[in-house]
């Protein structure tokens, strides 16, 4: 399989990376190569084969539905680069 | 004081229960050390003043006969690890400015047994290389030079900072963390000990997230046995991370010095790869002398599934990294841009300034693989392979092999730049003999076995049995004894 400029670009949207045209050829290649390399694994037959979910085979662990942890929002938004009263800020997505 | 440096951590820990020197001089001649190096490129943030302090705390706790079992030990950190209050940024622009309020877990166990700060480490852009030069702050120089030249090499990568200064003895011993080599490759291309530990053994809460599957924190030290004290400090069974495993972490060290006498080394023909130099066929053999000599028996295994590793890998580590870096959006840390058309728009150019080149192809290749149609024929194809791999190791352990022989990377260090024009897939070859243990979950060790004909170190790599790390130190010290020491002659 390999992807043309139209797919690129559509990744690149759901990736939410915004991508110029001369950026999008680049990507096209490079993709196209490791697409390329990978395509040996459809030689292998794994019918049979169950996908790997975990190094070694253990149950999820289990806690007690607590609360242990919180009530530090100043801690929280202390990073974000635009807040204000404990809440991040972003551009407007209600009209 | 440049001797005080030269000492292990094992010789810091008898220096200091003397009274040979104090804390507060080991930590400030590597406090000089590291600003005598800062043409390596191999911290990026500096913290003698917190390294300080941590060592005149050692130095009470010794003196008060409370000594904690890395007391005073200098380390770097690899700057994937969340540290409290201090830069963390994968070396990403993505996280400009970001200083975590709270410690990851494996750099906590480490302070609580008294270790000291000195910085953090450079390293691949969220450890997505293998040469260190996708690093947001350029690339780290590799401490060792090509004999009579003075072309910069590369230290290798993702754990490049980390394996860099302590082949420079910039610190006693660093963290590092390892996804598809990240641990390994730089230790063999510095002449260090890296050990990647088995999936689950430390725990992941606080590291910068790559491919949540296959990362795995380990330490990077100048002997095996340092690499035995730092692991039994970083390993731990934590509540907050999912996949630690529940099993006690042994006294690693007791197995150094452990005879191999009888124990069955399994040597791997696929990993004879074309294209080999002759030099590490060479090496490899050399390996194999020296662990019969010590009375271990050698036998012949196959992997069949090796050639397989690679692919899969670069399937399933761009997958889980494009989840795990859907979190950089501009609104709850670092960079921020845009956002004049909306939330999108904030998003979209908030990501694109802020993540380099390697690190958009990986979230875009990601992003497609994990695309609605392509799921089976990409992610799930390669996870049933992963199966396939774990299951190549799984039977010739069952059939009695109890460590696996293999070189560590198909070649020495190579020069910075030398793979500007390559792609990525041949760049992604460096990986070809260490991945099949993240894509199984085994632990690894690299451990240096000599110098190539231009006078750059080379390293070989020992495979273990899950959470059989002791039997990786007991055999990696006795190719340890036999190959000697390598340090790179100091010219920075």
């Amino acid at each position: 399989m390999s992807v043309d400029t139209a797919t690129v670009k559509r990744v690149a949207h759901l990736a939410r990376i915004a991508v110029t045209d001369a950026e999008v050829e680049g990507f096209k290649a490079e993709l196209n190569t490791i697409l390329g390399f990978v395509e040996q694994l459809s030689e292998v037959d794994v019918s049979a084969v169950e996908p790997m979910t975990s190094v070694v085979a253990m149950k999820m662990k289990m806690r007690a539905d607590e609360v242990t942890d919180g009530f530090y929002a100043d801690k929280i938004v202390a990073n974000a680069p635009a807040t204000e009263d404990g809440f991040f800020l972003v551009p407007k997505v209600v009209e | 004081m440049s001797a005080l440096i030269d000492l292990t951590i094992a010789g810091i820990r008898e220096g200091l229960a003397r009274g040979d020197f104090s804390a507060t001089e080991l930590t400030q001649a590597y406090v000089d050390a590291i600003e005598a190096a800062r043409p390596l490129n191999a911290f990026i943030v500096e913290t003698p003043d917190k390294a300080l302090a941590m060592a005149a705390e050692s130095d009470r706790r010794i003196a008060a006969g409370t000594a904690r079992p890395l007391e005073g030990v200098p380390l770097g950190i690899k700057d994937l690890f969340a540290t409290e209050g201090i830069h963390t940024q994968a070396c990403s622009n993505v996280l400009k400015g970001f200083e975590p309020p709270y410690e990851s877990t494996v750099t906590s166990n480490l302070w609580a047994d008294g270790a000291v700060m000195l910085g953090k480490l450079n390293m691949d852009e969220f450890a997505m290389g293998s040469s260190n030069e996708t690093s947001a702050y350029g690339p780290v120089v590799n401490p060792w030079r090509m004999a009579g030249s003075n072309a910069p090499m590369t230290p290798g990568g993702s754990s490049g900072g980390s394996a860099a200064a302590v082949a420079a003895r910039l610190c006693a011993g660093a963290t590092a963390t390892d996804t598809g080599g990240s641990i390994r490759q730089p230790a063999a291309f510095t002449g260090t000990v890296g050990i990647k530990p088995t999936y689950g053994r430390c725990s992941r809460w606080g590291i910068v997230a790559f491919a949540s599957s296959l990362d795995q924190a380990g330490p990077i030290a100048r002997d095996v046995r340092d690499a035995a004290i730092l692991l039994k400090s970083m390993a731990s069974v934590d509540a907050k991370d999912a996949t630690s495993v529940d099993l006690p972490v042994p006294d690693y060290e007791a197995a150094i010095g452990q005879s191999v006498k009888g124990l069955r080394i399994g040597i791997p023909k696929e990993y004879r790869v074309e294209g080999m130099p002759e030099e590490i066929e060479r090496l490899w053999q050399q390996g194999i002398a020296w662990l019969r000599d010590a009375g271990a028996e050698i036998v012949d295994i196959s992997l069949p599934h090796t050639k397989y590793a690679l692919p899969a890998y670069y399937i399933v580590a761009p997958a889980e990294a494009s989840s795990n870096l859907a979190r950089y959006d501009g609104v709850r840390f670092g960079l921020r841009q845009g956002g004049g058309d909306g939330i999108v728009d904030l998003y979209e150019k908030s990501r694109a300034a802020g993540f380099g080149r390697e690190v958009k192809r990986r979230i875009l290749i990601g992003t497609y693989v994990l695309s609605a149609g392509y799921y089976d024929a990409y992610y799930l194809q390669a996870q049933k392979v992963r199966t396939l791999i774990k299951r190549d190791f799984e039977t010739v352990f069952a059939a009695g092999v109890d460590t696996i022989l293999t070189p560590a990377t198909p070649s020495a260090a190579f020069g910075l730049e030398a793979m500007a024009t390559a792609s990525p897939v041949e760049m992604y070859l460096n990986d070809v003999f260490t991945v099949t243990v993240n894509m199984a979950g085994l632990p690894g060790i690299a451990v240096p076995a000599g110098l190539d004909q231009k006078g750059l170190p080379l390293g070989l790599q020992l495979i273990g049995r899950p959470f059989d790390e002791s039997t990786l130190f007991k055999v990696g010290k006795v190719i340890e004894d036999a190959a000697g020491h390598f340090s790179p002659e100091r010219w920075w």
